[in-house]
């Protein structure tokens, strides 16, 4: 099983996000679970989303407190204390920075692998806004092997409207590719 | 049939657009769920041909929903936690009244201090007012339990709650395998209740029960709860032939040789079947039970399967502050009272006003659970996670 800790700031739509990865992951045929820090959700503040992903059918239903990945949308928080709590031993972080990953290699001590991504500038690039969520995912395909970009751009034609969705998939797709990896 | 990913609100939603009700009342307002905007969306796009009626609160939604039932319509509404509570005289009337109402009960705290976290105290003060009382696991499981609630609410003339946990059910998206929508509509077909209220019938309904009736209508409830059980039975048959999947009045996971068990309702089953599966693999005969149906209450299935067990963990989940025992562990105690084996009763209450109870949490309950079945006597209720 894989656990996913997402982080950003209400409105950047950190839940779509670890939704839109397990639905796409859903509709491999694989098992997967989609949910927001448990509470009320405000914009501005930080928000926590939580995916989780395996072969088999998924039990538990607890938070997630121990990620394989950690996924950060805002570049402002990526230093924050306390963002690297509990990452699994040779874990994953994508962060969405202009820093390379080698800048974050003392702060996620324990990450076997950092992904980098300018996503802010990618979306108000590509959407005409700083909202990161689907730039990210481009990114989380890099550097994971969690699912394929088809699956992840064929759930956002679903979900948005034509034109926004060619739009957020453009994200997608210059993320992905922009996505710049260190490896421990 | 077709594998999607929903959350367990727009799974209930879902399974009500297929069920084809007729009229939903609700209020819209905290602590209301998605689940009334998904069915308020179907209706509006059309995919769903049904009177919604936006209410000024909970107590007129359920009272709305007594009068259309009456009418005979195929009635739906939700609520959740403090909106349960103000339903709580007309739920009464609803089951007297014997309208086949379903409504959709997404587990909450109650206040004070304000919670809009899940546990179960919204739901257990409720359970003594004649409604069937249904608890799931999973998104599935709502989806299937409402589909199942309207098929035994019209057999037995009785309303049912189809309970689902808050945020950790509710608000999670999981894989849904959703049925064709004909599959459903043939195996609930929407044949007109009769209407009570029909100015063509001679009827009087909400009459005055004076001391020389107002006993008997209360036993006409009981004995039509009663009789469900065999309703509930034949349905959940018949569902896993059509459907594939199959429940019992209680779910029950790695009992046949279990030597020590915890009894659970709801979605933290899902956690504890985690923790089983963890510790079968060091060997330890451990198993688990999830009371689905909680009105009426399984007693002969807790009887039969506890008749080997050495001692079994009862997992509350609200409390009842000055009584002789929370309210799942005292039902428990009271089917076991005459049964010939019982295993020893120790009571656990967790996850109070949305705490996590953790995988850790579930591995101490089985560790307790040992621990005073070799001693041969319970502890007073163990408190989980509660800080000292």
């Amino acid at each position: 099983m894989l656990e996913i800790r997402w982080h950003g700031r209400g409105g950047q739509g950190v839940v779509t996000a670890a939704e839109i990865l397990a639905i796409a992951v859903i509709n491999e045929g694989k098992y997967a679970q989609a949910f927001a820090a448990f509470g009320p959700e405000r914009r501005g503040a930080p928000v926590l989303g939580f995916t989780r992903i395996d072969d088999n059918e998924i039990s538990l239903r607890t938070q997630i407190y121990n990620p394989d990945i950690i996924v950060v949308l805002d570049s402002h928080i990526c230093d924050m204390d306390g963002i690297e709590d509990g990452l699994k031993d040779n874990g994953i972080v994508v962060l969405n920075t202009t820093l390379k990953p080698e800048y974050y290699s003392e702060k996620f001590k324990n990450a076997k692998r950092i992904a980098t991504v300018d996503a802010t500038t990618i979306a108000i690039k590509e959407i005409g806004t700083p909202i990161t969520n689907t730039a990210i995912l481009g990114a989380v395909t890099k550097a994971t092997n969690i699912v394929r970009l088809e699956s992840i751009e064929k759930v956002i034609k679903e979900r948005f409207r034509k034109e926004i969705a060619e739009k957020n998939i453009k994200a997608v797709r210059e993320a992905f590719n922009q996505t710049i990896i260190f490896e421990r | 049939m077709k594998r999607v990913a929903l959350s367990g609100n727009y799974a209930v939603a879902y399974a009500v657009k297929m069920a084809d009700v007729d009229f939903v009342a609700a209020y819209p307002i905290t602590p209301q769920t998605p689940i009334v905007e998904k069915i308020s969306e179907f209706i509006a796009n059309g995919e769903l041909e049904a009177e919604y009626v936006n209410v000024e609160s909970e107590h007129s939604a359920i009272s709305a929903c007594v009068g259309a039932s009456l009418t005979g319509a195929r009635v739906f509404t939700a609520t959740s936690s403090q909106g349960l509570a103000y339903m709580h005289e007309v739920l009464f009337m609803a089951s007297s009244l014997r309208t086949p109402i379903v409504m959709a009960n997404v587990n909450r705290a109650l206040s004070h201090p304000l919670n809009i976290w899940n546990d179960h105290s919204d739901a257990m003060p409720e359970r003594d007012c004649g409604w069937i009382q249904f608890w799931v696991e999973s998104a599935q499981e709502a989806f299937d339990t409402t589909i199942q609630a309207f098929k035994i609410a019209e057999e037995v003339l009785l309303p049912v709650m189809v309970n689902l946990d808050g945020f950790i059910l509710s608000h999670v998206y999981e894989a849904v395998e959703l049925p064709d929508e004909e599959l459903v509509r043939d195996y609930i077909p929407s044949k007109p209740l009769i209407n009570r209220v029909s100015p063509k019938l001679s009827y009087t309904i909400g009459v005055v029960g004076p001391p020389e009736y107002y006993f008997e209508m209360k036993y006409q409830v009981l004995e039509a709860i009663e009789r469900s059980r065999n309703n509930i039975n034949n349905v959940n048959k018949e569902f896993s032939k059509i459907f594939g999947r199959k429940y019992g009045n209680i779910n029950n996971y790695m009992m046949e040789d279990a030597k020590y068990a915890l009894i659970t309702m709801g979605a933290v089953t899902g956690t504890a079947k985690f923790v089983v599966n963890e510790l079968r693999k060091k060997g330890e005969k451990v198993g688990l039970i999830s009371i689905r149906c909680f009105r009426p209450f399984p007693m002969d299935e807790v009887i039969k399967l506890l008749e080997d067990v050495k001692g079994v963990g009862v997992l509350d989940r609200a409390l009842t502050p000055g009584g002789p025992g929370h309210p799942l562990y005292t039902d428990i105690c009271c089917a076991l009272y005459n049964a010939k084996n019982k295993p020893i009763i120790q009571s656990f209450v967790g996850g109070l006003g949305g705490r996590d109870i953790l995988v850790d949490d579930f591995i101490k309950m089985f560790e307790i659970v040992k621990e005073v079945s070799e001693e041969g006597r319970p502890k007073p209720c163990v408190y989980i996670g509660l800080r000292g």
